[in-house]
């Protein structure tokens, strides 16, 4: 019993120490941002942040593209299936619409890019702490985290929210695909009803937890890199861990942010 | 005067006492080996001069700034009159050579390119790297590795060059050529030099004064004769390469003897 108690009091703490170094790092990269901007940072950092912004973003392009359609489509398919029975085979436009823009769009980006892009992160990080870079850039007089971290951050905070409206378009467009072969609806006409069943609201509740899951992703992937410690081994275990933890994080915050928007939205 | 003074320092990791109590002083313008078998604490006293972590006790002063309690910006500072050629090279794998050696004049200093581009060849040319200036980290051999590492070091022309295993894997004659490098930068720039090993020759040919690590403590810092002259059976040991547990032969022999008369039993 006592076995089981002490058990479980380790784990907790060592969650709480994880969320705490989680939130230390989050600060740090904070403050050191600046820097990477354009004009008032470090031109080094901003290019080092836009060949960052080319990896997540751009090269991530058709691989969210077609996720979104499939899962457009997968969306449309299955509410076509029960909401036919009713006779209510309109409302599928509003499911996929309103479904993308405040939902799976930026949960689908978040998943794909911390699969793409975070374990990269802990990967990149990871060798770098083994092969002792890390510490190369400390005793040369440079911040990790400004010279590594803030470049990563600020091209997810740009790139993650463009690839969620990208995949919000796919997604969307796969829905009026699916209506154009069911029903004969015309895209155009299509696009119209979407546009009349989504509010600008939508579209920012999605980007507002497209930058809450950006900042999880990159967190999390850096933290798991920073924290390697030993061989080659160790940087493999990190990427896997990045992984899963910022998809389960992800997930969380989505839940967070779904329930507080839906208690907003009632008031 | 000393250009780094170390004072009754303690260091723990994990409840493991690794260096206990250490006191070193290293002059302007000397090179100091520092000396010690694996797992004797130079790596660990070398992470503690550079500031890359913290000790338990005792204090660590470099050009008179304590670096275990000043500031972020005041080791900075300090750090900049530094440069560290690490065991592994830990040259940068995302950039070249050259902009391994430019990274420090580009980002500390307000150079124009032109003489970034001057300087950083001239750095690669003293280790002899002049015409690889375009390749990239993993395309280099691994004594080409330590020469970059080296460049890189001395690109803000410090003031102390601190040597992280600089000989270690690499053949004799490669060797060789650090150790003159080395020589060679401290007649030609008077920099100072900490040189961490576990090669008796490159020792014996660069230093100055050497100091000899064992078990978290040092045994005994001086001059190469007084080195060599010391009647420490611990120092002695070292020098005179005795092996602690040698293989004993017979004993071995027999055992293999058994070994393969029980195999045989088994097989009949």
């Amino acid at each position: 019993m006592a076995n089981i108690l002490e058990i479980t009091g380790k784990r907790t703490l060592n969650y709480l120490e994880y969320l705490g170094s989680l939130n230390i790092q989050l600060w740090a990269t904070l403050r050191s941002m600046g820097s990477a901007l354009p004009v008032v940072g470090n031109r080094h950092r901003w290019r080092a942040a836009v060949y960052q912004m080319l990896d997540i973003g751009v090269n991530a392009l058709p691989m969210i593209a077609l996720l979104a359609m499939c899962s457009g489509f997968i969306l449309a398919l299955q509410g076509a299936s029960e909401l036919r029975r009713f006779g209510a085979l309109r409302y599928v436009i509003d499911l996929v619409a309103v479904g993308f823009t405040r939902e799976l769009g930026p949960l689908l980006t978040a998943v794909a890019v911390s699969g793409r892009s975070g374990s990269a992160f802990a990967a990149e990080i990871g060798t770098m702490a083994v092969t002792e870079e890390i510490d190369a850039l400390k005793v040369m007089a440079f911040e990790p985290v400004e010279f590594v971290l803030a470049p990563k951050y600020v091209a997810a905070l740009v790139a993650i929210p463009c690839l969620t409206i990208v995949s919000n378009f796919f997604g969307i467009l796969a829905g009026g695909l699916f209506m154009l072969f069911s029903t004969h609806l015309s895209l155009p006409l299509y696009f119209h009803y979407v546009m009349t069943s989504i509010a600008l609201r939508d579209v920012i509740v999605g980007i507002i937890k497209s930058l809450a899951f950006a900042t999880i992703v990159v967190q999390v992937g850096c933290l798991e890199g920073l924290r390697v410690r030993g061989g080659g081994d160790a940087v493999g275990r990190s990427t896997t861990t990045a992984v899963v933890r910022s998809t389960f994080l992800v997930i969380v915050a989505d839940a967070v942010f779904t329930a507080i928007f839906y208690f907003i939205g009632k008031v | 005067m000393a250009i780094i003074s170390v004072r009754d320092l303690v260091v723990e990791y994990d409840g493991r006492r690794v260096l206990d109590g250490l006191d070193l002083d290293i002059k302007q313008g000397e090179i100091m080996v520092l000396l010690g078998g694996s797992g004797s604490g130079k790596s660990t006293l070398l992470r503690q001069i550079l500031g890359l972590s913290q000790p338990k006790s005792g204090s660590i002063s470099v050009k008179g700034t304590d670096i275990a309690r000043c500031s972020q910006a005041a080791l900075n500072k300090t750090r900049r009159s530094m440069g560290v050629a690490f065991q592994s090279g830990a040259l940068f794998n995302s950039l070249s050579v050259k902009e391994n050696v430019a990274l420090n004049l580009r980002e500390h200093t307000r150079l124009a390119p032109t003489i970034i581009d001057l300087m950083v060849w001239m750095k690669l040319a003293v280790v002899g790297l002049a015409q690889f200036g375009d390749l990239h980290p993993q395309e280099l051999s691994g004594g080409m590795k330590k020469r970059a590492a080296v460049a890189r070091a001395l690109a803000l022309d410090p003031e102390i060059l601190v040597l992280d295993e600089p000989s270690a894997g690499l053949d004799p004659v490669v060797a060789g050529e650090l150790d003159e490098l080395i020589l060679f930068l401290k007649d030609a720039l008077q920099i100072t030099a900490l040189v961490v090993t576990h090669e008796l020759a490159s020792a014996f040919r660069i230093a100055d004064r050497i100091a000899m690590l064992f078990d978290g403590k040092l045994l005994a810092v001086g001059t190469k004769e007084e080195i060599k002259a010391s009647q420490d059976p611990r120092v002695r040991k070292f020098l005179d390469r005795a092996a602690d547990n040698p293989v004993h032969a017979p004993a071995m022999a027999a055992y293999l003897e058994q070994y393969v008369q029980v195999k045989e039993q088994s097989h009949e």
